[in-house]
């Protein structure tokens, strides 16, 4: 079975990644305000649902039905959007993704191309493989923009320039956006919305590719789906001549009347609106009403991987909203580069080392990146019970080590073994820092403790590398599947 | 694209086949489906099914204005001069092909009707001070949203995205309580179809909410009631 591979797969154990980002207080102080922010306002529109805890049964068990019957119901999909004037192609990994992905533009003679935000090309490393050829792929959505004028990465998934503040922002836009009207540039939110508006319309209005994901699939229509905020989805959905959208095969849906489930569970729990701003539907082509030339590209790059395992699989439910990244107490102070992957938080915990296999750079130490308490499940608007994917995928890499007697094994059999269930993970905590919170032991008084107590002091002890001298973090990151290194996917079309 | 590479699809197929989940799954429907107000729910007789109407109408307003969305009601031989009243010193308005005439019959500026004689140009559309006016085809109170499923008097998607300034007019009919009565009043989903709630906005900087990112800023919404 090929494994997942692209931006998915995390170079430095988790611990080693925390600790480097624990040490930016303003990525700290950014992050708090916004999980602090979104939840609460998540809590007061989920509030008013009194239907709410049914809604999360039907997204779950809609999810299930859509796992047991995914061979048919993509085939009915791929055979309604064929119907409907789409060609449908299928790619197993984040390469082939690529590979199909730029044959489809370089046939259009196009050099640039808009994006609309999608994580599932961020997971195959799309712009990197257009950049190799000469394409320039322009993020659309504001944040996004932020981050790829900034030559970062996302820090996550909903707000993915967090961690920035708006000097930073402006100082990025001054520097970096090409013709922007210095003048006119302050640090005031409405200002820096205004530049990027300016510059992204222009890119718009001559586009003639566009590049989507899409949050939803229905199999009976062949419909998709986007939902956003500040109407860049839909004027890359309905100006340029050709769409290509990506779609990762656990997006569909059975029916188009599920959508009347998903579109209250996914505003709410995302962004905390009873509606998200835009939701676009789209069908095929529509002579005379928007692209004439649509290609949706089905991936799988490791979800299969994924649904092979009976307790994993419930990791495909997953809407992508983001609930669980801002209740999370572990994420809220290391934020979502210490993942190494485009899905950080809880959901990337368990998503990432399953769609790339255990054995990916150090995708293995992510499950233990959660002190286990449980609030990521509650804010699951389709119940993906996290902690306990989180303890089977800490067993499940024991196990997968048997008979190899290495330290690393030692140290990972303690650390699962104090893990295993949630209360004497509790004590083992207790015994580490009487009082202190749970992070406290990861990231000691000053955020630099180098080693846990028995019984984890194993582990860190093992895998504790430090950061490759002279580089930032950052940089080698960045640089990471460019230097051929092991685990890095390195795969790029 | 002439070809289609059917390994990767037939291996990935496969794949899901020998791995997949081998239970059926049920899937329970018991969130409400029906009409609501307030967060009140049940099937109600004639006299509940006028005053929920009303309870409907308030809440949508509620909901729009807290978009920020400018929110006008007026009875239906009022529209001409609530239009106009909206669309005060805007110079050219651009109207869908099967926008009532009447609608703009007070309106004194430019009018554009898509497709006459030619479809309007983006350029068109890009100009400044161009407003557009459309109707929609359903409007969840609930949730504050209208849904535009390219119908005569909604146009093309383009239409209500391009121009700054969109006004569009709510007949009391087409006011439902929520999302699935919403879905299931559409007359054919595979149509292009937007669900518009407020003017289009972004929480990126530092979660400060700013309207008007690419969509148009202004949204001005006409509640037609008897
Ligand atoms: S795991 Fe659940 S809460 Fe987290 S992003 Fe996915 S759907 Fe949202």
């Amino acid at each position: 079975m090929t494994t997942g591979t692209g931006n998915i797969v995390a170079p430095l154990p988790f611990p080693t990644a925390a600790r480097r980002e624990l040490a930016d207080g303003q990525l700290r102080a950014n992050l708090r305000r916004a999980t602090h922010t979104i939840r609460d306002k998540r809590l007061r529109v989920v509030g008013e649902v009194p239907d709410w805890p049914a809604l999360r049964r039907s997204g779950a068990a809609i999810k299930d039905d859509v796992l047991a019957r995914l061979p048919e119901l993509l085939e009915q999909f791929e055979a309604a959007a064929t119907a409907a004037g789409a060609t449908v192609h299928w790619a197993r990994d984040a390469t082939e993704a690529c590979t199909l992905v730029t044959e489809l533009v370089q046939r259009t003679g196009s050099t640039e191309v808009v994006k609309v935000k999608s994580m599932a090309t961020q997971e195959i490393g799309l712009n990197e493989a257009l950049a190799e050829v000469g394409i320039e792929a322009v993020e659309t959505d504001l944040a996004e923009l932020i981050v790829q004028l900034a030559d970062d990465t996302p820090s996550h998934i909903l707000v993915p320039a967090i961690h920035y503040n708006r000097r930073q922002i402006r100082d990025i836009f001054a520097s970096r956006m090409p013709g922007v009207d210095l003048d006119k540039l302050t640090d005031d939110p409405p200002a820096l919305a205004e530049a990027a508006r300016r510059h992204l319309r222009a890119k718009f209005l001559s586009a003639k590719v566009a590049i989507s994901g899409a949050n939803f699939a229905v199999a009976e229509t062949g419909t998709l789906v986007v939902v956003e905020s500040e109407g860049n989805g839909r004027m890359c959905l309905t100006l340029p001549e050709t769409l290509i959208s990506v779609v990762g095969v656990e997006k569909l849906l059975p029916t188009f009347r599920d959508l009347e489930v998903f579109l209250q569970l996914l505003p709410r729990s995302s962004t905390g609106e009873r509606m998200n701003p835009y939701t676009s539907l789209w069908t095929g082509v529509t002579p005379g009403d928007g692209p004439q030339t649509l290609h949706i590209v089905l991936v799988d790059n490791g979800r299969t991987e994924t649904l092979a395992d009976p307790v994993g699989r419930q990791a495909l439910r997953c809407i992508r909203c983001s609930a669980c990244l801002n209740v999370c107490p572990v994420y809220e102070r290391v934020g979502g580069h210490a993942y190494g992957s485009v899905y950080p938080g809880p959901i990337g915990a368990i998503l990432s080392p399953q769609m790339t296999g255990p054995d990916a750079g150090a995708n293995r130490t992510l499950p233990y990146a959660s002190t286990l308490c449980g609030a990521c499940f509650d804010a699951c608007p389709v119940r993906i019970d996290i902690p306990e994917v989180l303890v089977h995928l800490r067993q499940r890499g024991v196990d997968a080590r048997r008979g190899r007697p290495s330290a690393e094994r030692t140290a990972m059999r303690a650390l699962a073994w104090t893990m295993r269930d949630r209360r004497r993970y509790a004590a083992a905590l207790r015994a580490a820092r009487r009082g202190a919170a749970p992070l406290r032991l990861v990231t000691g008084a000053r955020g630099q403790v180098r080693r846990l107590p028995w019984p984890l002091s194993a582990w860190t002890a093992s895998r504790d590398a430090p950061l490759p001298a002279g580089r930032t973090f950052r940089d080698w990151w960045a640089g990471r599947d460019r230097t051929g290194g092991e685990g890095t996917g390195g795969d790029r079309g | 694209m002439g070809t289609v590479d059917r390994s990767a699809r037939d291996e990935i197929l496969a794949r899901i086949r020998a791995v997949r989940p081998d239970e059926p799954v049920s899937v329970p429907r018991e969130y409400r489906t029906g009409p609501v107000a307030g967060g009140t729910v049940g099937e109600p007789g004639e006299a509940e099914a006028a005053a929920l109407d009303g309870e409907l109408i308030e809440l949508l307003v509620d909901r729009l204005v807290d978009y920020r969305a400018t929110v006008r009601r007026c009875a239906p031989q009022d529209v001409p001069g609530a239009l106009a009243e909206l669309l005060g010193e805007v110079p050219t308005v651009v109207v869908p092909p099967g926008a009532p005439v009447r609608w703009l019959s007070a309106y004194l500026g430019r009018i554009r009707r898509d497709g006459d004689p030619e479809p309007l140009t983006v350029a068109d559309l890009d100009a400044p001070g161009v407003a557009v006016v459309t109707g929609c085809a359903v409007a969840i109170a609930q949730t504050g949203t209208l849904l535009l499923d390219g119908a005569p008097d909604q146009g093309r998607r383009l239409l209500s995205l391009v121009p700054d300034h969109h006004l569009c007019v709510v007949r009391a009919g087409q006011v439902v309580g929520g999302v699935p009565e919403a879905l299931a009043r559409l007359a054919d989903p595979t149509r292009p179809t937007t669900l518009v709630s407020g003017p289009s906005a972004t929480s990126d900087i530092e979660l400060d909410r700013v309207e008007g990112v690419h969509g148009p800023r202004r949204l001005d919404v006409l509640v037609v009631t008897d």
